[in-house]
């Protein structure tokens, strides 16, 4: 390679106010830059002429701390400080920006941003250093061993040099293929407790934009009136009532029939409109069962045969195992649909650009999805689409759905305007809690034989669910043989080593639309397995932590983890010992192949309402790239899951939802929880999930303390089955 | 009809109907987006400022009722010492998760803090418990204002 060694040259040669030295991966995951780069590449790191370095970040940013997480991968791995490096959101480009653990879908869900990106940014990091280094050492007239990069400076230890005046010289070198990673012992920001967020300036101050927040100009608010029941058909409306009211435009059937569009200057103008539009309903092939009905179905199921078969020990096999068993314990559960509830109600905005495409501009978790509907629904190219990635105001699993929902509903409301202003679609709170994509209800049977020591001798467990893969694009990865894995995971692939366990599961159609809720099958597994859990260890009187480890021997490092974790929230949370008028209850869960175990402790006043006063937590999740994220999601976990099976639950008469906003779909409030105290497992072990995984275990923790001195809680939500909370 | 809004120490002109939430005028309007839009019934918090000083829920007050008053937003909290405070101890414990619940958080501590600045634990739950977080930052709410309380002392 020849190379312009005389900065002056460059000066003439490129333009240098041009010259940005961009790090990526070409489709087949093989680093890309500089010289290599290609005609487009759309980079995970970008250094301008003056230096300044930006992560882009392909997962979005709902408040579970990608963007500082990513961020800090490409500043380890560059050698900058967390204050000199910038983010931003990437666009949509699957070929570039896939979740490598979801194959060529780009997109953030499963508690998988950390663990897929971590080799991946650290990489484009180092290379971007080398990459730097040797254009220094070429210009210094030095060997590239005797170079480092610290703190934003090329250095040799005595002189010292900012990026800024590489990087012209540095865009000319192809990226190294396997540039040398840091060693653990050298990282100064992966697992550094003191870095903070990078989201957090403009979260304090107003300026953090949401998709809610944009206003472009000319743009139109979108409201759509939805049908109360799913399935039911507009076949007409009436808009007299609305047109005196300031602000309205019009209103149209949406081209599927699922609701009319309502069209205004500005929000409040089309709420009302909303309100004041009749509309006539075909509900002829409409939803009419009612929650209840649901519920007798799915505990039917569970006191037949299941459909499906996942284990080698079968039902009759576990049973005979029970004969002659001391104690035969036998729990039936409920859990009851829930609605996500992120705090930004869900929102989108399209508008035209240049040569005839389009910009979504979405808080958006799945780019893949929109992207095609959206290329599909107005009759453009994949290329002619763009996606614009705001922050979203939490997501829980709201805002990913297999048929990317609200985008499309925006899509549509869209397509029927001539396309000249940008419409934005919003959506109330009310939309949101009557509007679908419920964690499923589910039910499960278990009945559990000990014998006279008290030890397990068999286990049959039952479930029935609603499928939520089932019949959607993701059937194919996350169903087989029938079995939807997200229907049954956390009692299959349990790191507890039961003997003659049998597991089945059936299927119940869903009355409604069912999607993945933060933690997915695990809110209602870890649920199940650690309740029974408890119970077995009270029926055989021994020590609940004791009992479990004795399921948790052995060599494998799945049980060593758990079991770890296990003894580790024991011995923090003071177990055992729990003050005066307190009661404890443990729970542990493996997901997203991250261990948690937690301590609840509660009090009882003299009305016997129940307050949570402390939780404590320990968690592996393999390297801890940001503590302090780790800790908040433990918090924020621990607090959604137990905010939920405390007062929430969705659901339907004939077909039409009862709650419609906070006042009945009720949030945890601050006074409903008292300190969280987390411990992080050290570990080098690959980074894990941490989204997700503080949530399972919280609400069996808490059932298992209510059970110590009041009943055993199989039915959700705890208020409606006889627990009162302060 | 034609209103003036005292905001954030400005005179606006606003055209607003009667009976239209302040909520919406901000941020429709006047294109403040910091207050936030999060269930409309007064049961989250999200759309907290202050009236006069006291917080109130910006989408159940009514334009028609705000003229003689004066309007503060999130934007402009920094500006008095309480706000200063707040937002410091706000950013020191990375109190934010999605972000979406904090404007409205931090106006209803700066109002708590105002009026009491050295609050126990139970009254900064009882004073905040119209501000859902449904990332539930509960206890780094609680650190923040205790800490913001001490900074204000020292
Ligand atoms: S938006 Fe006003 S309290 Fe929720
Ligand atoms: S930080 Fe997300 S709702 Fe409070």
């Amino acid at each position: 390679m020849t190379l312009n060694t005389s900065r002056r040259g460059f000066l003439k040669g490129a333009a240098a106010a041009s010259a940005v030295l961009l790090v990526g991966a070409r489709p087949d995951g093989a680093l890309a830059g500089g010289a290599s780069q290609g005609a487009k590449l759309n980079p995970f790191v970008k250094i301008n002429a003056d230096g300044m370095v930006t992560a882009i970040v392909k997962h979005f940013e709902k408040g579970q701390g990608p963007a500082t997480g990513l961020t800090t991968l490409i500043a380890e791995e560059l050698g900058v400080s967390m204050e000199d490096i910038a983010y931003e959101f990437a666009p949509s480009d699957p070929g570039t920006y896939n979740n490598l653990l979801f194959g060529p879908v780009q997109g953030t869900g499963g508690s998988t941003a950390l663990a897929n990106s971590y080799m991946q940014y650290r990489q484009a990091g180092a290379a971007a250093r080398e990459m730097l280094i040797q254009a220094a050492a070429k210009e210094w007239g030095v060997k590239a061993s005797t170079l480092d990069i610290v703190d934003g400076q090329v250095t040799d230890g005595t002189n010292q040099a900012p990026l800024a005046q590489f990087v012209a010289a540095a865009s000319q070198l192809s990226a190294p293929e396997n540039p040398r990673l840091k060693e653990p012992s050298e990282f100064r920001l992966i697992g550094n407790a003191k870095v903070q967020r990078k989201d957090t300036p403009p979260k304090i101050n107003g300026t953090a934009k949401y998709a809610m927040d944009l206003h472009l100009d000319n743009q139109m608010v979108a409201v759509i009136l939805r049908s109360p029941r799913k399935g039911a058909l507009v076949t007409g409306f009436n808009d007299a009532d609305a047109t005196g009211i300031k602000g309205y435009i019009r209103s149209a059937v949406l081209p599927n029939k699922a609701g009319v569009a309502v069209y205004a200057e500005h929000t409040w103008a089309a709420f009302q409109a909303r309100e004041a539009l009749s509309v006539e309903w075909d509900n002829s092939n409409a939803e009419m069962r009612s929650s209840d009905q649901i519920r007798e179905q799915l505990i039917a199921a569970v006191n037949a045969d299941p459909t499906y078969e996942l284990t080698e020990t079968s039902a009759a096999k576990a049973q005979l195992s029970m004969d002659g068993a001391a104690t035969v314990l036998e729990e039936t559960f409920y859990f009851p649909l829930l609605a996500h509830a992120p705090m930004e109600p869900l929102t989108c905005t399209i508008e035209a650009a240049a040569e005839g495409g389009v910009i979504l501009h979405d808080g958006c978790q799945f780019p893949t999805v929109p992207h095609g509907a959206l290329s599909q629904i107005l009759g453009l190219p994949m290329d002619k689409v763009q996606i614009n990635t705001m922050f979203a105001g939490g997501s829980f699993g709201r805002r990913a759905t297999p048929v990317a929902d609200y985008q499309v509903e925006a899509a549509l409301a869209f397509a029927l305007t001539d396309r000249s202003r940008p419409v934005k679609l919003v959506w109330s709170r009310e939309d949101d809690i009557t509007g679908g994509f419920y964690r499923p209800a589910v039910a499960h049977r278990v009945r559990v034989g000990l014998n006279a020591d008290g030890d397990i001798m068999g286990w049959d467990h039952r479930i029935a669910a609603q499928s939520i893969m089932k019949g959607t694009p993701f059937e194919a990865m996350a169903v087989h043989n029938g079995v939807d894995h997200s229907s049954v995971e956390g009692v299959t692939q349990s790191p507890y080593v039961i003997p003659q366990q049998h597991i089945g599961l059936t299927d119940v159609a869903p009355a409604t639309t069912v999607l993945w809720w933060r933690s997915v099958g695990h809110t209602h597994t870890a649920y199940v397995m650690e309740s029974m859990m408890d119970a077995a260890a009270k029926a055989a009187g021994r020590d609940p932590v004791e009992f479990r480890l004795s399921y948790l021997t052995g060599d494998g490092a799945d049980q060593k983890r758990m079991a770890d974790v296990l003894k580790l929230a024991a011995e923090k949370g003071n177990w055992g010992a729990a003050p005066e008028g307190r009661d404890q209850g443990i729970a542990v869960h493996k997901s997203f192949n991250s261990y948690v175990a937690e301590v609840v402790e509660i009090s009882r006043d003299e009305d016997d309402y129940v307050k949570v006063e402390k939780v404590t937590c320990a968690v592996d999740c393999g390297v801890a790239v940001n503590p302090d994220v780790i800790k908040a999601q433990m918090e924020g976990g621990i607090g959604y899951g137990i905010g939920h099976v405390m007062r929430d639950e969705i659901t339907l008469t004939e077909g039409v939802v009862d709650q419609s906003n906070f006042p009945d779909y009720e949030p945890m409030r601050i006074g409903d929880i008292g300190a969280i105290d987390v411990h992080i497992v050290a570990s080098n072990e690959a980074p894990t999930g941490v989204g997700e995984p503080g949530t399972p275990p919280s609400a069996p923790a808490l059932a298992n303390a209510i059970a110590v001195s009041g009943p055993r809680v199989t039915a959700l939500p705890m208020i409606n089955n006889g627990v009162d909370f302060v | 009809m034609t209103l003036n809004l005292k905001l954030n120490g400005q005179t606006h002109q606003v055209e607003a109907e009667p009976g239209t939430p302040l909520l919406w005028v901000i941020r429709d309007e006047l294109k403040l987006t910091g207050t936030k839009f999060g269930c409309g019934v007064a049961s989250c918090g999200a759309c907290t400022v202050h009236l006069d000083g006291e917080p109130v829920r910006s989408c159940q007050t009514f334009i028609e009722d705000v003229e003689d008053a004066e309007v503060t937003t999130i934007e402009v909290v920094d500006q008095n010492s309480v706000g200063a405070a707040v937002q410091a101890a706000w950013a020191e414990l990375d109190v934010v998760q999605c972000g979406y619940c904090q404007s409205g958080q931090i106006m209803s501590a700066i109002g708590l803090l105002t009026e009491n600045s050295k609050p126990t634990l139970e009254e900064i739950d009882d004073y905040m418990s119209g501000n859902a977080c449904r990332c539930a930052t509960y206890q780094r709410i609680r650190a923040a204002i205790v800490l913001a309380s001490e900074k204000l002392e020292a």
